[in-house]
């Protein structure tokens, strides 16, 4: 077997494969929050807890209704997504005319309040979810053993990336979607119900959370706190991409799980701040992020 | 200090008034128990610790003929900052006399220290390091229930003799984990084993893959998991997921607890093979002890932590009652005098530096084929007596011993 | 920026503003001349400790329109700096104190030039990114120990005559430090360059207009308001013998946001009496475990939605209506 660096082949691609798994979830979440901030400028702070209310959605549906994973693929999403409009229509709506820091704010308590309800309920040691039964089992690449589910992970992410790309740049939808982003009393002036397509923008965006959230059941527990520290990771990462495109975050997203896991491999200490480091490298060269306009 | 005097000053006038229990503060034994409620500890010690320390009371009731106690309880949240100011406020201002479980081996140790300086007692039962007999014991701390030394001594020996002599860590990195490595690593040597690397990760870790991916590439026989709560459960079940087990190598899990075991499931854990110091089906006080627990406990049953909080704070009120004082030092002192009797632990002894002393069992995770109950899950593979499965007090570099 | 809700009137009567101000100032001083008379000190202490932090906090955002996430990176670091200080290097708490100081302007200086490249949302994203990388090299750096933190810090002796393991001497010491700072605070909204600085957070292209180097002004208010937020982590360290990672996770860097928020931002005395009413809350609410995390929530969500103003902003706004009416 041969080396590349000092560092066995095996161990190395190993490590990419990871890095790219890791990706598929910054991916999903930083696409989620890129898509909420586009249209509603705001930083969803409650991304991470929606995130954990998918993966709960899932454990509900399996376990209360007998619901299998595939199942709560289309179902939970669908459930956290109409959370996100509940709180839309409740509270965010009545911020847009406020600085964008409120919203901020406003997530952030939120999520406080959901992860503690969560925990209070269901300790934080975390709920196991199996993993479904067509996934299970792993390939032998040579290199590695890749477990079935984590290339289904990477596959998935990649779908719905590209599906959410598509309807937002190629579609009608989408380029209503854009407009309102750019002008939204002009695109109102169209006859376009500009506040509900707010309010389903945010559902979306959430139910993306809710999806990885289903996603990651079957790796991880079932935690509440699963997604408090993965969303200040994200916001990282979408600072890096910069909040001006789809696809920026889809590749940022992507992109620096590799590097993350490269740099398991060739530095493992530095692998929690890796990210934060390449930020403030792209702040000094870029500060608009490096997809950024403006 | 001054408070101390004014309350002093209190019980005296109390004293002088009531005369019944002369040294007893605020005529009221008032325990704190001072543990995780809510966080990854919730589950093993948490409110199952406070109800195992009333359960102490209410069986002490014979022997306390009327003295009042109390028990008072808080959430540490695993921060030491937090866990020291409660301590602080329990002792300055709220008449407590004495601190039962803490886990969260940083949290314990400040609580160690400020315990000392106030002269009260502290009881530790969730907390792992060994330290708290070592360097930094404490004439106003007894260590009850296990420590890193013991679960090293009792897993790693076993292991090393039977064939598992190369040997990877999956560490978490922060004092604990270091401590088990530590501990671990000197008894597998000392086996004649090796220790061929670790990885140390950080506290909380979701995703071990690619930590389990270089200790795959170790080509280690055993590795040994020097984390505890959710980073062992889901160390286990990414292992599980990554084959590594079956292509040949072993977990060891250094701190396993019986809740982690019901987290996992016993198709993804059996087979493990760990130490703990008390298991609730061992004999027929603990099975109806644990039943009692469990009924007051919505159906969970006790981990080791639970059991020593309890066995504790009956030894404690115990050496109470017999001097008729609260004063921590004295009561400690008198704690380590008096041999333990208690229906989970059996008979035992607490040592000069603080080390309570009981028998270690190596266990194993039953298959899912061989459980016949609700939290039916380890076999008993060998029992450690209590002389082996301590520390020597020599060892420990506890200056109160000297 | 759409609302106004965080920055201070303008005012209209600057005489009566300033009365207004000297006599809330002569007030909160006396109620902690006594606090520790009537409350368990180490609380109040606890308290001031916070309430120094919150108006270092509260000098970026209601004064420069900065809102920083991170604001925990500056508490915590400054915190083990002068915990290191007096332990390891046997440094008197004055010092210790002031080196921890010195440290968090350091880390400031550092982080705002990075951090004041962009701003509003992107900024608090930005601190709370670099706050977070501090707090993964406190969790690795040998000297922090990690999860157990430093332990044990000696309080000493201050100035080489006042035994600071006396709860009342340790308590002026606090209190000394924390006036020191609050007056500090004082000065610097109130001189030019304070107002430049509002100048700026109302309308920055007209401030460059009119030839200030806003981003100078900006990084100054930056490294004031982190050295200021040092100055609280260093005495808190010492007050609890203790510096851990609890003061530079990112919930402390939440909570300081919402002491101010309660308090009122962009008032003066708002986040004193928001970092006591947080802490009070706290101190009630430890028992109960995640019950603090919804309820601390929830006071956030229900400011946000209908209490923008906040405790001092509500009562000054009441008392100036009563003024003019």
């Amino acid at each position: 077997m041969g080396e590349i660096f000092g560092v066995p082949t095996q161990v190395l691609f190993g490590q990419l494969l990871i890095g790219l798994i890791n990706g598929s979830f910054y991916a999903m979440l930083s696409l989620g929050l890129a898509v909420i901030f586009g249209l509603l400028n705001i930083i969803n702070f409650t991304h991470g807890a929606q995130y954990m209310m998918g993966a709960f959605a899932a454990y509900f549906l399996l376990n209360k209704l007998g619901l299998n994973y595939w199942w709560s693929l289309a179902l939970a999403p669908i459930a956290v997504g109409a959370t996100g409009v509940v709180v839309e229509r409740l509270m965010l709506s009545r911020l847009y005319k406020l600085d964008h820091l409120y919203g901020l704010l406003l997530t952030f308590g939120l999520a406080l309040v959901i992860q503690g309800v969560f925990r209070n309920e269901f300790g934080s040691t975390g709920l196991p979810y199996p993993m479904p039964s067509q996934l299970a089992g792993a390939k032998n690449l040579g290199f590695m053993f890749l477990p079935n589910y984590r290339a289904w992970v990477i596959v998935a992410s990649l779908l719905v990336c590209t599906a959410t790309w598509f309807v937002i740049e190629r579609t009608k939808l989408g380029a209503y979607l854009r407009a309102a982003t750019e002008n939204p009393a002009m695109v109102q002036a169209f006859g376009v119900n500009v506040p509900r397509m707010i309010t389903l923008t945010y559902g979306f965006g959430v139910a993306l959370a809710g999806f990885a959230g289903v996603m990651a059941a079957p790796i991880y527990q079932v935690n509440p706190l699963m997604g408090a520290d993965i969303i200040i990771v994200v916001f990282a990462v979408v600072v890096i991409g910069g909040m001006g495109s789809i696809m920026g975050a889809i590749l940022t997203g992507f992109g620096l799980g590799v590097v993350e896991g490269l740099t398991k491999v060739f530095y493992p200490e530095a692998t929690n701040t890796v990210i934060f480091v390449i930020m403030g490298i792209v702040l000094l060269i870029r500060p608009q992020g490096l997809f950024g306009s403006r | 200090m001054k408070f101390r005097r004014k309350l002093l000053s209190a019980a005296a006038i109390l004293a002088i008034a009531g005369a019944a229990h002369a040294q007893i503060s605020g005529n009221v034994v008032k325990i704190g128990v001072l543990n995780d409620q809510s966080g990854t500890y919730a589950d093993l010690a948490g409110p199952g610790s406070t109800l195992a320390a009333k359960m102490a009371i209410e069986d002490s009731k014979a022997i306390l003929k009327g003295l009042k106690v109390e028990v008072v309880s808080a959430d540490h949240q695993n921060k030491p900052d937090v866990g020291s100011a409660i301590a602080r406020k329990w002792y300055d201002s709220e008449g407590v006399d004495v601190i039962v479980d803490v886990p969260t081996s940083s949290v314990a140790l400040a609580v160690n220290q400020i315990t000392k300086e106030k002269g009260k007692a502290f009881l530790v039962s969730g907390a792992a390091t060994s330290d708290l007999t070592g360097k930094a014991c404490s004439p106003n701390t007894i260590h009850w229930t296990y420590d890193t030394w013991e679960l090293a001594n009792g897993t790693g020996s076993a292991i090393v003799k039977t064939g598992g002599k190369t040997w990877f860590f999956l560490t978490a990195d922060y004092a604990f984990g270091h401590a088990l490595e530590r501990d671990t690593a000197a008894v597998v040597v000392k086996n004649g084993g090796k220790v061929v690397g670790s990885v140390r990760h950080p506290f909380p870790t979701a995703d071990f893959s690619s930590f389990l991916l270089q200790a795959q590439a170790s080509k280690a026989q055993i590795i040994g998991l020097a984390n505890a709560g959710a980073d062992t459960t889901n160390a286990i079940k990414q292992a599980a997921e990554f084959g590594i087990v079956k292509a040949g190598q072993n977990l060891a899990g250094m701190l396993v607890f019986l809740t982690d075991v019901h987290a996992l499931g016993l198709n993804t854990a059996q087979g493990l093979i760990f130490t703990t110091s008390w298991y609730w089906d061992m004999n027929d006080a603990s099975r109806a002890w644990a039943k009692r627990f469990a009924a007051a406990n919505g159906g969970k049953y006790p981990t080791m932590v639970q059991a020593g909080v309890y066995s504790s704070v009956i030894h404690y009120l115990k050496a109470v009652k017999a001097i008729n004082s609260d004063d921590g030092t004295k009561v400690i002192a008198e704690m380590k005098k008096l041999p333990t009797d208690d229906p989970l632990f059996g008979k035992g002894t607490v040592r000069a530096d603080g080390r309570k002393l009981h028998p270690a069992y190596l266990v194993e995770v039953k298959k899912p084929s061989e459980s016949k109950g609700p939290y039916d899950y380890y076999k008993i593979r060998a029992t450690i007596p209590a002389d082996q499965a301590f520390r020597p007090m020599a060892d420990g570099g506890c200056p109160l011993v000297k | 920026m759409a609302d106004d809700a965080y920055k201070p009137r303008a005012s209209h009567d600057p005489v009566a503003e300033a009365r207004y101000e000297r006599r809330a100032f002569v007030v909160m001083m006396a109620l902690f001349l006594v606090a520790p008379m009537v409350v368990y000190p180490v609380f109040v202490m606890k308290a001031l400790c916070f309430a120094l932090f919150a108006c270092a906090f509260n000098l970026l955002i209601g004064f420069g329109g900065l809102l920083s996430f991170g604001h925990a990176m500056f508490l915590g670091a400054a915190g083990y700096v002068s915990a290191h200080a007096a332990k390891e290097w046997g440094l008197p708490p004055e010092i210790a104190i002031l080196a921890g100081t010195a440290a968090s302007t350091v880390l400031g200086v550092l982080t705002g030039l990075l951090a004041i490249r962009r701003q509003g949302i992107y900024f608090a994203m930005i601190t709370l990114a670099l706050a977070q990388l501090v707090f993964f090299l406190a969790v690795q750096a040998p000297f922090t120990h990690g999860e157990d933190g430093i332990q044990a810090v000696p309080r000493g002796k201050a100035l080489g005559l006042f035994d600071l393991s006396s709860p009342y001497v340790m308590y002026y010491f606090v209190l000394a430090t924390f006036t020191a700072g609050f007056l500090l605070i004082y000065r610097i909204i109130h001189s030019p360059f304070g107002q430049v600085l509002k100048a700026i957070r109302e309308n920055e292209p007209r401030a460059i207009s009119l030839g200030y180097r806003t981003e100078r002004y900006k990084l100054a208010a930056f490294v004031l308001s982190a050295g200021l937020a040092g100055l609280a982590g260093a005495t808190k360290a010492i007050v609890f013998q203790l510096a851990s990672l609890t003061d530079v996770h990112w919930s402390m860097s939440g909570e300081v946001v919402l002491m101010t928020l309660v308090g009122g931002l962009g008032t003066i005395f708002g986040p004193v009496v928001g970092a006591f009413a947080i802490i009070t809350m706290e101190n009630y609410l430890a028992e109960l475990g995640s019950w603090f995390t919804i309820t601390q929530g929830a006071i956030f969500v229900v400011c946000v939605l209908a209490f923008r103003r906040g405790i001092m902003g509500e009562l000054e706004a009441w008392l100036r209506r009563r003024r003019i009416g």
